[in-house]
């Protein structure tokens, strides 16, 4: 096989570069194996996140030739044999170094949320769902939390000061998830709204794109967030009923519309 | 005195797999302040993997199941030398343990009456892996993840433990170095749970991943505590094997579970010719009657692909060491054939997904290429079955890093269970000591000789490249301590790691302490050399073939081995392995496990392959 060569940024918060590094290709490489190559062969301090190596765990996530990706599921063979390919640290958080960046904002989010509160069981002690019930909210289960959509959304990615203010789209999709759980029982959509900032999101989809799971964050999950938010607050009747119900509302989310491409 | 943050708590959780994450919320419920303390970020510990279910005799299925049926299973795949009450309190309470996850907010798919789907797997009798498609393990460390977070437990994420501490008598904390910053952390501890998993990462061909390094393992043993059946490893039989960057990835016994079929080269079904007599009751010997299994479970007997793993594995082997293997040394296994595009894609979206982007194959038109992999070790630390308190008083287990639920062979879906089940228990019991447990004494000294250990790379200045002596390492492991053993590899074995451990002390680090993993593979090459040589050790003197361990010299199942369990202790430095008698099965659980033993010659590919437990 020939040689393979990538451009690896190298640095700290104090600044860094790109560095070229040639190591040798194997059939089926991802660039997550020319990353260990070169930790292996050339810079044993080279810093990066891994664990499954199987697009499950959502830790390698990089910036390979400015595009969010997971590295151990971008196969070398996507770039022409005379390609420059790049791969640095997602842009949205600080470096720590090379390409681990410090993403404990996403920590520090989670905490946030009001979690899952059960409705009580069925007479017979049991809990029925049933499969098309619980089917929409696996879609935002099986989020890995790569936060390549966090990466990618442009409040946060270029605006420092908006993360106060906003959770990002992978939370949009966790909350999503506990609201239309079937069996919960909690409280959020004030929050939503106040301390979560989904007014922010202007529907760009940016996150749908670069989602390797395929979840439609967009349509799915925040389309539908936002408008419970509207009809729970300036919806009279909707808003009375709730106040008289003491829960959240009960509608379904309208029929998915298909990802912009 | 060396530069340390402190930390002081009433319980330590190491790992925040599925076992860490369930005793840490168990310990805080039960009032302990809990810390929990893991080398990755939270929510990507080997648990997000597991693929195809978590066993559960719910009943929801097949209304005959129950705890016996399930703990006679367990016990049987485990060929018998489970510690008992751990397989009879794993069965008994993980549909509690599973039903718990739901009020937490899990959604497992569902039977058509709304209750938990469950799946059929290897070496159960019955459909009992309730499951979430293909990615069961996401939607578990997901779920605890969020109920440790909503509690408030104080994570530390990329903080890696390398070291107990103890005062001679119990443990007294633990101490490590913070991974990103490559500063040094000392906890006092009351009590410490160790679930930090296996050690797959001594083996080149695993479906683990960096993570498993054996840490629990070297430090228990340090610690002073036992460990046992350390030679019982899992090779699971279906891992990827083309192209190279992926050969070890695991696919899911659920392929084999919704109808998924082996295959040889020339396309025949092999596994009949593997049906050992322990199991051949309950098994198809016809390729008719395993094909009418799947419409009706009733009247038929299960197929033989769906034996526990040790025998597939061990038959897979033997079929491409026979030259009837593909061309990259594996064998087939097509789904493809029995079941449309839409079931596989919506029972098997993860293997799908994973074949197609990284194999280039499409698993509802191809068969799939595949071979055993490294995926657990059944041995570990020696815990006592209702606490899981290992023989160092303060000392917890739970989760892979312990031993003696699954014997000498897990069975698929078990482990999922086992975290729960050990998890909550390790952590209710590590709660209950810490509160009747006087304050620890952490000793500056021994921080101080454990803080010049970790630092040492830096300052040796040395000449062996980590990255070079651990890839040695897994080439060892595989090749002489690998599915099939004999006495003189594993001597050799036993050379090689000596030879490695002298290079390991002259491991070269350079750079800043800052996110190094030069230096961190330089330390935890101590752990994997350290463990290995427990492997290699107790695989040695278990003269026989039973389950994860089969011996080329000593193919037969003996009966009188199945009454011991094989035990690793360290004194002096050294390795010290006796065996000691298994707790004998109470009359009443007994009578549920049949009257029959394993018997007979393994196949281990050495001779015409011949059923292994044939007379």
């Amino acid at each position: 096989m020939p040689d393979t060569q990538v451009w690896v940024w190298r640095g700290d918060a104090s600044g860094g570069d790109f560095m070229p590094y040639r190591v040798e290709a194997d059939e089926g490489m991802v660039v997550l194996d020319v990353v260990h190559r070169i930790q292996a062969e050339k810079a044993p301090d080279l810093a990066v996140r891994w664990n499954c190596k199987a697009g499950k765990c959502g830790s390698c996530s990089a910036e390979v030739n400015g595009h969010p990706k997971l590295m151990c599921m971008t196969r070398m063979n996507e770039f022409a044999p005379d390609e420059h390919i790049t791969i640095s640290p997602v842009k949205t958080f600080p470096v720590i170094k090379d390409l681990v960046t410090d993403v404990s904002f996403n920590y520090e989010k989670a905490k946030t949320i009001p979690p899952f509160k059960p409705k009580p069981r069925d007479p017979d002690g049991k809990r029925r769902m049933y499969q098309e019930d619980v089917e929409r909210v696996q879609e935002f289960h099986k989020c890995i939390e790569c936060f390549l959509c966090q990466d990618v959304c442009h409040v946060i990615r270029d605006h420092e000061e908006n993360k106060e203010s906003f959770s990002g789209p992978r939370f949009f999709v966790r909350l999503a998830a506990l609201e239309m759980h079937p069996l919960d029982a909690n409280e959020r959509i004030d929050l939503i709204r106040a301390k979560h900032g989904l007014g922010f999101c202007n529907i760009t989809k940016c996150c749908t794109e670069v989602c390797p799971e395929d979840i439609h964050i967009t349509d799915n999950a925040i389309i539908p967030l936002k408008e419970r938010v509207v009809s729970a607050h300036y919806d009279p009747i909707a808003w009375a009923l709730r106040r008289m119900r003491g829960k959240k509302d009960e509608f379904a989310p309208p029929e998915p519309k298909p990802p912009s491409a | 005195m060396a530069d340390v943050e402190r930390h002081d708590y009433d319980v330590v959780v190491i790992g925040a797999g599925g076992a860490g994450l369930r005793a840490a919320i168990e310990a805080d419920a039960r009032g302990a302040k809990t810390a929990i303390v893991c080398k990755s970020l939270l929510g990507k510990a080997h648990t997000v993997m597991a693929e195809g279910g978590i066993a559960a005799a719910l009943g929801n299925v097949w209304p005959e199941d129950n705890w016996k049926v399930h703990f006679r299973d367990t016990m049987r795949g485990g060929k018998l030398l489970n510690n008992w009450r751990m397989a009879q309190l794993h069965a008994q309470e993980a549909p509690d343990r599973v039903l718990e996850l739901e009020e937490w907010g899990a959604l497992f798919d569902r039977t058509k009456d709304g209750l938990i789907l469950q799946r059929d797997f290897g070496g159960h009798r019955y459909a009992r892996l309730a499951h979430v498609g293909d990615r069961t393990g996401l939607e578990m460390i997901r779920t605890l993840q969020d109920a440790a977070v909503a509690k408030g437990i104080d994570v530390f994420m990329e903080c890696t433990l390398r070291h107990l501490l103890t005062d001679g008598e119990r443990v007294t904390g633990a101490m490590g170095y913070w991974r990103q910053s490559g500063k040094l952390i000392a906890f006092g501890a009351k009590a410490v749970v160790l679930a930090t998993g296996g050690v797959g990462k001594a083996w080149r061909v695993t479906s683990n991943s960096w993570e498993y390094t054996g840490d629990g393992i070297a430090m228990a043993l340090e610690a002073g505590a036992d460990l046992i059946d350390m030679e019982m490893t899992q090779f699971h039989p279906t891992g990827m094997v083309w192209p190279p960057s992926v050969r070890g990835l695991l696919v899911t016994e659920g392929v084999r579970g919704d109808g998924g079929t082996l295959r040889n080269k020339s396309g025949d079904r092999f596994m009949f010719k593997y049906i050992p007599a322990f199991f051949r009751a309950e098994t198809a010997d016809t390729e008719k009657e395993a094909d009418a299994w799947y419409e009706d479970k009733k009247n038929n007997r299960r197929t033989p692909d769906l034996l526990p793993r040790d025998e597939v594995a061990r038959a897979i082997n033997s079929e491409v060491k026979a030259g009837r293997g593909t061309e990259h040394g594996g064998v087939f296994l097509d789904i493809a054939t029995r079941r449309s595009a839409d079931y596989i894609k919506r029972r098997l979206p993860s293997m799908y997904h994973q074949f197609k982007e990284l194999a280039d194959v499409d698993i509802t038109k191809q068969q799939m290429e595949i071979g055993p992999t490294l995926h657990y070790i059944m041995g570990g630390i020696r815990v006592d079955p209702d606490t899981e308190a290992a023989t160092v008083p303060g000392l917890y287990a739970a989760g892979e890093v312990a031993a003696g639920m699954h014997g000498a062979n897990r069975l698929g879906g078990n482990s999922l269970s086992d975290l729960l089940v050990f998890g909550r228990r390790a952590g209710e019991a590590a709660a209950e000591y810490s509160k009747r447990a006087r304050a620890p004494t952490v000793d500056d000294a021994q921080v101080s000789a454990y803080a010049q250990r970790m630092e040492a790379p830096f300052e040796k200045g040395g000449d062996e490249n980590p990255y070079k002596i651990h890839s040695e390492l897994q080439d060892t492991m595989q090749e002489l301590v690998g599915i099939i053993r004999r006495r003189d590899e594993l001597e050799e074995a036993l050379a090689r790691l000596e030879r490695f451990r002298a290079r390991a002390a002259r491991a070269s680090v350079t750079g800043s302490r800052v996110y190094n993993p030069g230096w961190h593979l330089a330390l935890d090459l101590e752990n994997l050399i350290g463990v290995s040589e427990a492997v290699t050790r107790s695989a040695l003197i278990r003269e026989e073939s039973r389950g994860g361990h089969t011996r080329d010299d000593f193919p037969k199942t003996d009966p009188e081995w199945g009454t011991k369990n094989v035990v690793t202790r360290k004194r002096d430095g050294r390795l010290n392995i006796t065996t000691e008698p298994i707790p004998k099965v109470p009359a009443e659980l007994s009578a549920l496990l049949g009257e029959d033993k394993p018997t007979g010659d393994a196949a281990t590919g050495a001779r015409t392959p011949v059923a292994a437990g044939d007379d």
